[in-house]
Protein backbone atom coordinates (compact mmCIF):
# COMPACT_ATOMS: atom_id res chain seq x y z
CA UNK A 1 0.00 0.00 0.00
CA UNK A 2 2.47 2.33 0.83
CA UNK A 3 3.19 3.69 -2.56
CA UNK A 4 -0.57 3.36 -3.83
CA UNK A 5 -2.07 6.06 -5.16
CA UNK A 6 -4.39 8.48 -3.22
CA UNK A 7 -7.66 6.88 -5.99
CA UNK A 8 -6.37 3.71 -5.42
CA UNK A 9 -6.54 4.01 -1.71
CA UNK A 10 -10.20 5.45 -2.13
CA UNK A 11 -11.18 2.75 -3.93
CA UNK A 12 -9.88 0.53 -1.40
CA UNK A 13 -11.52 2.48 1.61
CA UNK A 14 -15.00 2.29 -0.47
CA UNK A 15 -14.71 -0.95 -1.01
CA UNK A 16 -14.83 -1.96 2.77
CA UNK A 17 -11.19 -3.22 2.39
CA UNK A 18 -9.08 -0.75 4.16
CA UNK A 19 -9.84 1.92 6.45
CA UNK A 20 -8.76 5.28 7.63
CA UNK A 21 -7.48 4.11 10.74
CA UNK A 22 -5.44 1.38 9.13
CA UNK A 23 -4.09 3.85 6.58
CA UNK A 24 -3.39 6.32 8.87
CA UNK A 25 -1.24 3.81 10.80
CA UNK A 26 0.41 2.84 7.38
CA UNK A 27 1.95 5.63 6.86
CA UNK A 28 2.65 6.45 10.52
CA UNK A 29 4.47 3.65 10.96
CA UNK A 30 6.48 4.96 7.51
CA UNK A 31 7.69 7.77 9.42
CA UNK A 32 8.60 5.98 12.40
CA UNK A 33 10.81 4.18 10.07
CA UNK A 34 12.26 6.52 7.48
CA UNK A 35 11.75 10.17 8.37
CA UNK A 36 15.33 10.59 10.76
CA UNK A 37 17.08 9.30 7.10
CA UNK A 38 14.87 12.13 5.36
CA UNK A 39 14.03 14.60 7.93
CA UNK A 40 10.73 15.76 5.87
CA UNK A 41 8.29 15.99 8.48
CA UNK A 42 9.03 18.52 11.65
CA UNK A 43 5.84 17.71 13.24
CA UNK A 44 3.54 14.45 13.88
CA UNK A 45 1.01 14.46 16.14
CA UNK A 46 0.17 10.59 16.22
CA UNK A 47 -2.71 10.45 18.55
CA UNK A 48 -4.17 13.25 16.62
CA UNK A 49 -3.74 11.66 13.24
CA UNK A 50 -5.37 8.93 14.38
CA UNK A 51 -8.21 10.68 16.01
CA UNK A 52 -9.18 11.87 12.76
CA UNK A 53 -8.77 8.80 10.65
CA UNK A 54 -11.47 7.46 13.44
CA UNK A 55 -13.56 10.13 12.85
CA UNK A 56 -13.46 9.74 8.96
CA UNK A 57 -14.28 6.17 9.43
CA UNK A 58 -16.96 7.19 11.70
CA UNK A 59 -18.60 10.02 9.03
CA UNK A 60 -18.34 7.17 6.64
CA UNK A 61 -20.39 4.96 8.11
CA UNK A 62 -22.93 7.64 9.72
CA UNK A 63 -23.31 10.12 5.92
CA UNK A 64 -20.99 8.21 3.23
CA UNK A 65 -17.91 9.58 1.68
CA UNK A 66 -16.47 13.04 1.27
CA UNK A 67 -14.03 13.76 -2.12
CA UNK A 68 -11.09 13.18 0.14
CA UNK A 69 -12.89 10.89 2.92
CA UNK A 70 -9.96 8.95 4.97
CA UNK A 71 -7.37 9.84 2.54
CA UNK A 72 -3.43 11.21 4.11
CA UNK A 73 -2.17 14.54 3.08
CA UNK A 74 0.58 16.38 4.76
CA UNK A 75 1.28 19.93 4.80
CA UNK A 76 4.13 21.87 4.06
CA UNK A 77 4.88 23.85 7.50
CA UNK A 78 3.58 27.45 5.64
CA UNK A 79 0.37 26.60 6.14
CA UNK A 80 -2.16 27.84 9.15
CA UNK A 81 -3.67 25.01 11.56
CA UNK A 82 -5.20 25.45 14.71
CA UNK A 83 -3.99 22.18 15.64
CA UNK A 84 -0.35 21.64 16.54
CA UNK A 85 2.71 24.15 15.88
CA UNK A 86 3.03 26.66 12.44
CA UNK A 87 6.23 27.59 12.32
CA UNK A 88 7.01 28.23 8.38
CA UNK A 89 10.73 26.69 9.59
CA UNK A 90 11.77 29.73 11.12
CA UNK A 91 12.97 30.76 14.67
CA UNK A 92 11.25 33.49 14.28
CA UNK A 93 7.95 31.80 14.58
CA UNK A 94 8.98 28.77 17.00
CA UNK A 95 6.46 27.44 19.13
CA UNK A 96 3.84 29.39 16.96
CA UNK A 97 0.06 28.21 17.14
CA UNK A 98 -1.84 29.41 14.59
CA UNK A 99 -5.25 30.83 16.18
CA UNK A 100 -6.80 29.69 13.06
CA UNK A 101 -6.56 27.79 10.03
CA UNK A 102 -5.65 28.12 6.20
CA UNK A 103 -8.47 28.74 4.07
CA UNK A 104 -7.74 25.37 2.21
CA UNK A 105 -6.76 23.63 5.56
CA UNK A 106 -10.68 24.27 6.41
CA UNK A 107 -11.42 22.80 2.57
CA UNK A 108 -9.05 19.71 2.87
CA UNK A 109 -10.90 19.42 6.57
CA UNK A 110 -14.52 19.92 4.77
CA UNK A 111 -13.40 17.42 2.03
CA UNK A 112 -12.75 14.42 5.06
CA UNK A 113 -9.11 14.38 4.79
CA UNK A 114 -6.77 13.51 7.18
CA UNK A 115 -4.03 16.18 8.14
CA UNK A 116 -0.93 13.88 8.29
CA UNK A 117 1.47 16.77 9.79
CA UNK A 118 4.12 19.47 9.05
CA UNK A 119 6.50 19.11 6.28
CA UNK A 120 9.87 20.47 6.57
CA UNK A 121 10.59 23.61 3.83
CA UNK A 122 12.75 26.66 3.10
CA UNK A 123 13.24 28.91 5.65
CA UNK A 124 9.64 31.09 4.99
CA UNK A 125 9.59 29.32 1.12
CA UNK A 126 13.22 31.37 0.55
CA UNK A 127 15.28 28.51 -1.48
CA UNK A 128 15.74 25.94 -3.63
CA UNK A 129 16.88 23.05 -1.91
CA UNK A 130 15.36 23.05 1.81
CA UNK A 131 18.84 23.33 3.48
CA UNK A 132 17.76 27.11 4.98
CA UNK A 133 15.22 25.40 7.73
CA UNK A 134 15.78 26.29 11.26
CA UNK A 135 15.09 22.66 11.68
CA UNK A 136 17.89 21.13 9.18
CA UNK A 137 18.05 20.53 5.58
CA UNK A 138 15.81 17.46 4.16
CA UNK A 139 17.48 14.99 1.97
CA UNK A 140 16.23 13.41 -1.03
CA UNK A 141 14.83 9.64 -0.91
CA UNK A 142 16.91 8.70 -4.23
CA UNK A 143 20.12 9.83 -2.94
CA UNK A 144 20.09 10.73 1.00
CA UNK A 145 23.54 13.04 0.16
CA UNK A 146 21.18 15.29 -2.74
CA UNK A 147 18.54 18.15 -1.75
CA UNK A 148 14.97 17.10 -2.26
CA UNK A 149 14.31 20.38 -4.02
CA UNK A 150 13.04 23.29 -2.57
CA UNK A 151 11.25 25.21 -1.00
CA UNK A 152 8.42 22.36 -0.35
CA UNK A 153 11.40 19.66 0.16
CA UNK A 154 9.73 17.92 2.75
CA UNK A 155 6.47 17.50 0.71
CA UNK A 156 8.21 16.31 -2.15
CA UNK A 157 10.67 13.95 0.23
CA UNK A 158 7.69 12.67 1.92
CA UNK A 159 5.41 11.75 -0.92
CA UNK A 160 8.64 10.45 -3.07
CA UNK A 161 9.59 7.64 -0.12
CA UNK A 162 5.75 7.11 0.51
CA UNK A 163 5.53 8.81 4.29
CA UNK A 164 2.49 10.06 2.69
CA UNK A 165 0.45 9.22 -0.28
CA UNK A 166 -0.12 13.85 -0.70
CA UNK A 167 1.13 16.54 0.45
CA UNK A 168 0.07 19.99 0.14
CA UNK A 169 2.87 22.61 -0.77
CA UNK A 170 3.13 26.28 -2.08
CA UNK A 171 4.86 27.36 -5.18
CA UNK A 172 6.54 31.58 -5.53
CA UNK A 173 8.86 30.46 -8.31
CA UNK A 174 9.10 27.06 -8.40
CA UNK A 175 8.39 25.96 -5.01
CA UNK A 176 6.04 22.74 -5.79
CA UNK A 177 7.66 22.21 -9.18
CA UNK A 178 11.05 21.61 -8.70
CA UNK A 179 10.78 19.80 -5.68
CA UNK A 180 8.30 17.43 -7.46
CA UNK A 181 10.94 17.33 -10.35
CA UNK A 182 13.79 16.22 -8.48
CA UNK A 183 12.47 13.70 -6.44
CA UNK A 184 10.47 11.36 -9.31
CA UNK A 185 6.64 12.92 -8.36
CA UNK A 186 4.37 14.78 -9.66
CA UNK A 187 3.43 18.71 -8.23
CA UNK A 188 0.91 21.32 -9.64
CA UNK A 189 1.01 25.05 -9.27
CA UNK A 190 -2.62 26.15 -10.06
CA UNK A 191 -3.54 29.59 -11.85
CA UNK A 192 -2.89 32.39 -9.49
CA UNK A 193 -6.08 33.54 -7.95
CA UNK A 194 -7.30 29.64 -7.96
CA UNK A 195 -6.72 29.01 -4.48
CA UNK A 196 -7.24 31.03 -1.65
CA UNK A 197 -3.80 31.78 0.31
CA UNK A 198 -5.49 33.57 3.28
CA UNK A 199 -3.63 31.59 6.03
CA UNK A 200 -0.69 30.44 4.43
CA UNK A 201 2.34 32.55 5.33
CA UNK A 202 3.04 35.10 2.89
CA UNK A 203 6.54 35.05 0.76
CA UNK A 204 5.63 37.23 -2.41
CA UNK A 205 2.13 38.37 -2.66
CA UNK A 206 1.43 38.24 -6.24
CA UNK A 207 3.19 34.76 -7.14
CA UNK A 208 2.12 32.70 -4.05
CA UNK A 209 -0.24 29.69 -4.79
CA UNK A 210 -0.72 26.89 -3.06
CA UNK A 211 -1.17 22.80 -4.68
CA UNK A 212 -1.02 19.12 -4.95
CA UNK A 213 2.15 17.15 -4.55
CA UNK A 214 1.32 13.18 -5.23
CA UNK A 215 2.00 10.51 -6.82
CA UNK A 216 -0.23 10.63 -9.76
CA UNK A 217 -2.15 13.27 -12.04
CA UNK A 218 -5.45 12.38 -11.52
CA UNK A 219 -4.66 12.49 -6.73
CA UNK A 220 -3.31 16.18 -7.96
CA UNK A 221 -6.43 17.07 -9.72
CA UNK A 222 -8.79 15.25 -6.65
CA UNK A 223 -7.16 17.83 -4.26
CA UNK A 224 -6.84 20.86 -6.52
CA UNK A 225 -10.61 20.57 -6.86
CA UNK A 226 -10.95 20.28 -3.07
CA UNK A 227 -8.90 23.39 -2.33
CA UNK A 228 -10.04 25.43 -5.32
CA UNK A 229 -12.35 28.27 -5.52
CA UNK A 230 -13.00 31.96 -4.57
CA UNK A 231 -12.35 32.94 -1.27
CA UNK A 232 -13.97 36.48 -0.07
CA UNK A 233 -11.67 36.91 2.59
CA UNK A 234 -8.49 36.54 -0.37
CA UNK A 235 -8.96 39.95 -2.50
CA UNK A 236 -6.62 38.21 -4.94
CA UNK A 237 -8.28 34.76 -5.16
CA UNK A 238 -10.60 35.52 -8.49
CA UNK A 239 -14.51 35.08 -7.90
CA UNK A 240 -15.30 34.43 -11.75
CA UNK A 241 -12.75 31.68 -12.45
CA UNK A 242 -13.99 29.29 -14.51
CA UNK A 243 -14.03 26.15 -12.96
CA UNK A 244 -13.20 22.82 -14.97
CA UNK A 245 -14.03 19.63 -14.45
CA UNK A 246 -11.26 18.23 -12.77
CA UNK A 247 -11.31 14.63 -12.49
CA UNK A 248 -12.86 14.43 -16.82
CA UNK A 249 -9.85 16.07 -17.43
CA UNK A 250 -7.78 13.49 -16.26
CA UNK A 251 -10.14 10.73 -17.65
CA UNK A 252 -9.96 12.18 -20.89
CA UNK A 253 -6.09 11.08 -21.76
CA UNK A 254 -5.93 11.70 -25.12
CA UNK A 255 -3.17 13.75 -26.61
CA UNK A 256 -4.70 13.14 -30.25
CA UNK A 257 -4.54 16.69 -32.41
CA UNK A 258 -2.95 18.62 -29.39
CA UNK A 259 -0.73 20.91 -30.32
CA UNK A 260 2.68 21.75 -28.03
CA UNK A 261 4.69 24.65 -27.94
CA UNK A 262 8.36 23.40 -27.12
CA UNK A 263 9.76 27.29 -26.64
CA UNK A 264 14.09 26.85 -27.50
CA UNK A 265 14.61 29.90 -25.02
CA UNK A 266 14.16 26.36 -22.48
CA UNK A 267 16.67 23.89 -24.51
CA UNK A 268 19.86 25.56 -23.98
CA UNK A 269 23.68 25.26 -23.54
CA UNK A 270 24.53 24.47 -19.67
CA UNK A 271 21.39 22.25 -18.80
CA UNK A 272 22.18 18.94 -17.58
CA UNK A 273 22.69 16.37 -21.08
CA UNK A 274 20.41 13.56 -19.36
CA UNK A 275 17.89 15.99 -18.50
CA UNK A 276 17.34 17.47 -21.97
CA UNK A 277 17.77 14.01 -23.54
CA UNK A 278 14.64 12.84 -21.07
CA UNK A 279 12.52 15.73 -21.97
CA UNK A 280 13.23 15.56 -26.14
CA UNK A 281 12.35 11.76 -25.76
CA UNK A 282 9.00 12.55 -23.96
CA UNK A 283 8.21 15.10 -26.53
CA UNK A 284 8.84 12.75 -29.31
CA UNK A 285 6.34 10.26 -26.85
CA UNK A 286 3.78 13.07 -27.06
CA UNK A 287 4.27 12.75 -31.06
CA UNK A 288 3.82 9.40 -30.73
CA UNK A 289 0.54 9.55 -28.98
CA UNK A 290 -1.02 11.96 -32.02
CA UNK A 291 0.16 15.43 -30.13
CA UNK A 292 1.90 18.21 -32.85
CA UNK A 293 5.34 19.78 -31.29
CA UNK A 294 5.30 23.47 -32.64
CA UNK A 295 9.24 25.29 -32.17
CA UNK A 296 8.01 28.79 -30.09
CA UNK A 297 9.91 31.65 -28.93
CA UNK A 298 9.22 33.00 -25.50
CA UNK A 299 11.72 35.90 -26.03
CA UNK A 300 12.08 37.10 -22.53
CA UNK A 301 12.32 34.14 -20.90
CA UNK A 302 16.36 34.92 -19.77
CA UNK A 303 15.08 37.64 -17.84
CA UNK A 304 12.71 36.28 -15.55
CA UNK A 305 15.16 35.31 -13.00
CA UNK A 306 16.48 39.05 -13.20
CA UNK A 307 12.55 40.41 -12.56
CA UNK A 308 11.70 37.37 -10.17
CA UNK A 309 14.88 38.48 -7.99
CA UNK A 310 13.55 42.77 -7.91
CA UNK A 311 9.74 41.56 -6.91
CA UNK A 312 9.82 38.20 -4.82
CA UNK A 313 12.37 39.87 -2.61
CA UNK A 314 10.22 43.57 -2.63
CA UNK A 315 7.10 41.55 -1.53
CA UNK A 316 9.09 39.94 0.90
CA UNK A 317 10.38 42.71 2.48
CA UNK A 318 7.06 44.52 3.24
CA UNK A 319 5.08 40.61 4.35
CA UNK A 320 8.05 39.85 6.38
CA UNK A 321 7.80 43.45 8.31
CA UNK A 322 5.15 41.89 10.16
CA UNK A 323 7.54 40.46 12.30
CA UNK A 324 8.00 42.83 14.60
CA UNK A 325 7.74 40.76 18.29
CA UNK A 326 4.75 42.79 19.34
CA UNK A 327 1.86 40.37 17.89
CA UNK A 328 3.44 36.75 17.89
CA UNK A 329 7.09 35.39 17.22
CA UNK A 330 10.43 35.56 18.75
CA UNK A 331 11.61 38.58 20.67
CA UNK A 332 15.34 39.57 22.17
CA UNK A 333 16.15 39.20 25.98
CA UNK A 334 15.65 42.63 27.47
CA UNK A 335 15.72 45.04 24.65
CA UNK A 336 16.89 48.39 25.47
CA UNK A 337 13.88 50.52 23.68
CA UNK A 338 11.87 49.94 20.80
CA UNK A 339 14.16 49.78 17.92
CA UNK A 340 16.53 47.92 19.71
CA UNK A 341 13.66 45.22 20.19
CA UNK A 342 12.41 45.15 16.67
CA UNK A 343 16.25 45.30 15.19
CA UNK A 344 17.84 42.65 17.61
CA UNK A 345 14.64 40.19 17.59
CA UNK A 346 14.51 40.00 13.62
CA UNK A 347 18.58 39.75 13.62
CA UNK A 348 18.14 36.58 15.88
CA UNK A 349 14.69 35.25 14.64
CA UNK A 350 15.76 35.35 10.47
CA UNK A 351 18.23 32.93 8.57
CA UNK A 352 21.07 34.17 6.66
CA UNK A 353 18.98 33.62 3.22
CA UNK A 354 15.62 35.22 4.65
CA UNK A 355 18.15 38.57 5.71
CA UNK A 356 19.34 38.16 2.26
CA UNK A 357 16.09 38.45 0.40
CA UNK A 358 15.03 41.12 2.72
CA UNK A 359 17.52 43.49 2.43
CA UNK A 360 17.38 42.83 -1.70
CA UNK A 361 13.38 44.05 -1.39
CA UNK A 362 14.37 47.05 0.95
CA UNK A 363 17.00 48.28 -1.48
CA UNK A 364 14.75 47.72 -4.36
CA UNK A 365 12.14 49.52 -2.68
CA UNK A 366 14.31 52.82 -0.88
CA UNK A 367 14.14 56.27 -2.25
CA UNK A 368 15.67 56.92 -5.42
CA UNK A 369 15.75 52.83 -6.86
CA UNK A 370 12.03 52.23 -6.66
CA UNK A 371 11.77 53.02 -10.42
CA UNK A 372 14.81 51.51 -11.52
CA UNK A 373 14.56 48.00 -9.92
CA UNK A 374 10.65 47.20 -8.73
CA UNK A 375 9.10 49.50 -11.82
CA UNK A 376 10.88 48.13 -14.35
CA UNK A 377 10.79 44.32 -13.16
CA UNK A 378 6.81 44.71 -12.97
CA UNK A 379 7.35 46.65 -16.62
CA UNK A 380 9.18 43.20 -18.00
CA UNK A 381 7.07 40.77 -15.95
CA UNK A 382 4.21 42.20 -18.21
CA UNK A 383 6.68 41.74 -21.08
CA UNK A 384 6.44 37.65 -19.81
CA UNK A 385 3.06 37.33 -19.49
CA UNK A 386 3.04 38.55 -23.11
CA UNK A 387 5.44 36.75 -24.45
CA UNK A 388 2.95 33.87 -23.09
CA UNK A 389 -0.27 34.77 -24.16
CA UNK A 390 1.19 35.28 -28.42
CA UNK A 391 2.58 32.12 -27.36
CA UNK A 392 -0.54 30.34 -26.70
CA UNK A 393 -2.36 31.89 -29.68
CA UNK A 394 -0.22 29.03 -31.64
CA UNK A 395 -0.13 26.42 -29.11
CA UNK A 396 -3.00 24.23 -26.68
CA UNK A 397 0.08 23.63 -24.06
CA UNK A 398 3.97 24.27 -23.42
CA UNK A 399 6.31 21.76 -22.76
CA UNK A 400 10.03 22.15 -20.83
CA UNK A 401 12.08 21.12 -18.72
CA UNK A 402 11.29 21.59 -14.81
CA UNK A 403 14.60 21.84 -13.76
CA UNK A 404 18.10 22.27 -15.71
CA UNK A 405 19.86 19.60 -13.79
CA UNK A 406 18.98 16.87 -11.43
CA UNK A 407 18.64 16.95 -7.40
CA UNK A 408 22.73 18.66 -6.39
CA UNK A 409 24.25 17.33 -3.33
CA UNK A 410 23.35 19.12 0.00
CA UNK A 411 26.10 22.46 0.92
CA UNK A 412 26.62 22.48 -2.99
CA UNK A 413 25.50 25.76 -3.65
CA UNK A 414 25.34 26.89 -0.21
CA UNK A 415 28.03 29.45 -0.24
CA UNK A 416 26.67 31.31 -3.75
CA UNK A 417 23.00 32.56 -3.54
CA UNK A 418 22.98 33.70 -7.25
CA UNK A 419 24.06 30.27 -8.35
CA UNK A 420 21.04 28.89 -6.20
CA UNK A 421 18.68 31.18 -7.86
CA UNK A 422 19.11 29.82 -10.75
CA UNK A 423 18.09 26.34 -10.11
CA UNK A 424 14.48 28.09 -11.04
CA UNK A 425 15.19 29.45 -14.07
CA UNK A 426 12.57 27.16 -16.05
CA UNK A 427 9.60 27.94 -13.57
CA UNK A 428 9.54 31.24 -12.54
CA UNK A 429 8.61 32.44 -15.54
CA UNK A 430 5.33 30.96 -14.80
CA UNK A 431 4.69 32.98 -11.69
CA UNK A 432 5.25 36.16 -13.19
CA UNK A 433 2.73 35.21 -15.56
CA UNK A 434 0.52 33.85 -12.89
CA UNK A 435 -0.03 30.54 -15.14
CA UNK A 436 -0.99 27.28 -14.15
CA UNK A 437 2.15 24.73 -14.22
CA UNK A 438 2.68 20.96 -13.94
CA UNK A 439 5.71 19.06 -13.24
CA UNK A 440 5.86 15.30 -13.82
CA UNK A 441 8.62 12.53 -13.78
CA UNK A 442 9.77 11.83 -17.07
CA UNK A 443 13.17 9.82 -16.76
CA UNK A 444 16.30 10.02 -14.68
CA UNK A 445 19.95 11.14 -15.07
CA UNK A 446 22.59 9.51 -12.88
CA UNK A 447 19.68 7.75 -10.83
CA UNK A 448 18.24 10.77 -10.17
CA UNK A 449 14.29 12.04 -10.91
CA UNK A 450 13.81 14.43 -13.76
CA UNK A 451 11.11 16.62 -14.59
CA UNK A 452 8.78 17.66 -17.86
CA UNK A 453 6.84 20.68 -16.94
CA UNK A 454 3.41 21.51 -18.79
CA UNK A 455 2.46 25.00 -18.77
CA UNK A 456 -1.15 25.93 -19.98
CA UNK A 457 -3.16 28.89 -20.15
CA UNK A 458 -4.76 31.30 -17.35
CA UNK A 459 -7.49 28.86 -15.70
CA UNK A 460 -6.96 26.14 -18.19
CA UNK A 461 -5.51 23.39 -15.55
CA UNK A 462 -7.48 20.77 -17.11
CA UNK A 463 -5.34 21.44 -20.38
CA UNK A 464 -2.33 20.46 -18.41
CA UNK A 465 -3.93 17.90 -16.82
CA UNK A 466 -5.13 16.27 -20.02
CA UNK A 467 -1.48 16.04 -21.79
CA UNK A 468 0.22 15.10 -18.35
CA UNK A 469 -2.25 11.95 -17.53
CA UNK A 470 -1.90 10.74 -21.30
CA UNK A 471 1.73 11.08 -20.50
CA UNK A 472 1.59 9.45 -17.81
CA UNK A 473 -1.02 6.55 -19.19
CA UNK A 474 1.63 5.55 -21.54
CA UNK A 475 5.06 5.59 -19.58
CA UNK A 476 5.98 3.99 -16.04
CA UNK A 477 7.75 7.16 -14.64
CA UNK A 478 5.59 7.61 -12.28
CA UNK A 479 5.68 4.54 -10.84
CA UNK A 480 9.42 4.14 -10.21
CA UNK A 481 10.18 4.44 -6.24
CA UNK A 482 13.63 5.05 -4.94
CA UNK A 483 15.14 1.81 -3.54
CA UNK A 484 16.20 2.46 0.08
CA UNK A 485 12.65 3.46 0.91
CA UNK A 486 10.67 0.24 -0.84
CA UNK A 487 8.07 -1.02 1.31
CA UNK A 488 9.88 -3.97 4.16
CA UNK A 489 7.96 -7.46 3.92
CA UNK A 490 5.72 -6.17 6.88
CA UNK A 491 4.07 -3.25 5.58
CA UNK A 492 0.55 -3.29 4.26
CA UNK B 1 27.56 48.80 -7.36
CA UNK B 2 28.57 49.65 -3.73
CA UNK B 3 26.04 48.91 -1.25
CA UNK B 4 25.69 50.76 2.35
CA UNK B 5 24.53 47.11 3.84
CA UNK B 6 24.45 48.62 7.62
CA UNK B 7 22.00 51.48 5.71
CA UNK B 8 19.54 49.24 4.30
CA UNK B 9 19.99 46.83 7.19
CA UNK B 10 18.47 49.79 9.48
CA UNK B 11 15.73 50.40 6.44
CA UNK B 12 14.01 46.60 7.26
CA UNK B 13 14.93 46.64 11.00
CA UNK B 14 17.54 44.43 11.08
CA UNK B 15 20.40 44.66 13.68
CA UNK B 16 23.78 43.50 11.59
CA UNK B 17 26.67 42.08 13.38
CA UNK B 18 29.67 43.56 11.69
CA UNK B 19 30.41 39.69 10.40
CA UNK B 20 26.94 39.51 8.75
CA UNK B 21 27.38 43.27 7.30
CA UNK B 22 30.87 41.48 6.04
CA UNK B 23 29.76 38.44 4.24
CA UNK B 24 25.99 39.91 3.40
CA UNK B 25 27.42 43.33 1.74
CA UNK B 26 29.00 41.61 -1.17
CA UNK B 27 25.97 38.49 -2.21
CA UNK B 28 23.68 42.05 -1.92
CA UNK B 29 25.78 43.85 -4.32
CA UNK B 30 26.18 40.04 -6.64
CA UNK B 31 21.99 39.83 -6.85
CA UNK B 32 22.05 43.99 -7.32
CA UNK B 33 24.74 43.86 -9.73
CA UNK B 34 22.63 40.75 -11.63
CA UNK B 35 19.13 41.99 -11.75
CA UNK B 36 20.74 45.39 -13.30
CA UNK B 37 20.46 43.52 -16.60
CA UNK B 38 16.68 44.59 -16.70
CA UNK B 39 18.14 48.30 -17.57
CA UNK B 40 19.09 46.61 -21.07
CA UNK B 41 15.39 45.88 -22.02
CA UNK B 42 12.81 48.24 -23.69
CA UNK B 43 10.16 48.78 -21.32
CA UNK B 44 8.78 52.35 -23.20
CA UNK B 45 4.84 52.34 -22.89
CA UNK B 46 4.76 49.02 -21.02
CA UNK B 47 2.58 49.03 -18.76
CA UNK B 48 3.67 47.51 -15.26
CA UNK B 49 1.91 44.34 -13.86
CA UNK B 50 -0.58 45.19 -10.91
CA UNK B 51 -2.23 41.81 -10.32
CA UNK B 52 -1.44 38.40 -12.57
CA UNK B 53 -4.68 38.54 -14.48
CA UNK B 54 -5.78 42.06 -14.22
CA UNK B 55 -8.69 40.95 -11.70
CA UNK B 56 -10.21 44.00 -9.77
CA UNK B 57 -9.85 44.34 -6.34
CA UNK B 58 -13.02 43.65 -4.70
CA UNK B 59 -14.08 46.00 -2.08
CA UNK B 60 -16.56 44.12 0.85
CA UNK B 61 -19.31 45.18 2.89
CA UNK B 62 -18.29 47.53 5.55
CA UNK B 63 -20.11 45.11 8.41
CA UNK B 64 -18.71 43.53 11.69
CA UNK B 65 -18.29 39.49 10.36
CA UNK B 66 -15.41 38.43 13.28
CA UNK B 67 -16.80 37.81 16.65
CA UNK B 68 -14.21 39.07 19.41
CA UNK B 69 -11.58 36.40 19.46
CA UNK B 70 -9.04 38.62 21.66
CA UNK B 71 -7.92 36.04 23.98
CA UNK B 72 -7.06 33.55 20.91
CA UNK B 73 -5.27 36.35 19.11
CA UNK B 74 -3.47 37.41 22.07
CA UNK B 75 -1.88 34.27 22.91
CA UNK B 76 1.05 33.83 20.88
CA UNK B 77 1.96 37.26 21.99
CA UNK B 78 5.50 37.72 23.18
CA UNK B 79 4.25 39.92 26.30
CA UNK B 80 0.89 41.03 27.54
CA UNK B 81 -0.69 42.53 30.29
CA UNK B 82 -4.70 43.32 30.78
CA UNK B 83 -5.56 42.78 26.85
CA UNK B 84 -2.89 44.74 25.98
CA UNK B 85 0.82 44.40 23.90
CA UNK B 86 3.36 45.28 26.28
CA UNK B 87 6.35 46.95 24.58
CA UNK B 88 9.46 48.70 25.97
CA UNK B 89 8.35 52.45 26.91
CA UNK B 90 8.73 54.82 23.82
CA UNK B 91 7.46 58.48 25.69
CA UNK B 92 9.40 60.03 28.36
Amino acid sequence: MPYSSLSDIQTRLENGETTAVAVAQTYLDRIAAHNDALNAFVHIDTEHVLAQAKASDAHRAEHGARPLEGLPIAVKDIFCTQDGPTQCCSKILKDFHAPYDAHVITKLKEAGAVLVGKTNMDEFAMGSSTETSAFGPCRNPWNTDCIPGGSSGGSAAAVAAALTPAALGTDTGGSIRQPAAVTGITGLKPTYGRVSRRGIIAFASSLDQAGPMTRTVKDAAMITAAIAGHDPADATSVADAPMPDWLAACDAQSMQGMKIGKPKEYFVDGMDADVRAAVEAALKQCEALGAEIVDISLPHTDKAVAAYYVIAPSEASANLSRYDSVRYGHRCDDPEDLLDMYTRSRDEGFGSEVKRRILTGAFALSSGYYDAYYLKAQQVRTLIQRDFIEAFKQVDVIATPTSPVPAFKLGEKTDDPLTMYLSDIFTIAVNLAGLPGLSQPCGFSGGLPVGLQWIGPAWREDLILSAAAAYESATDWSKQTPEQFSPAGGDA
Amino acid sequence: MNIDVQKVAMLARIRLTDEEAAELGPQLSNIIGYVEQLASVDTDGVAATAHPHDAAMPLRADAVTNSNRRDALQQPAPKIESGLYVVPKVVE
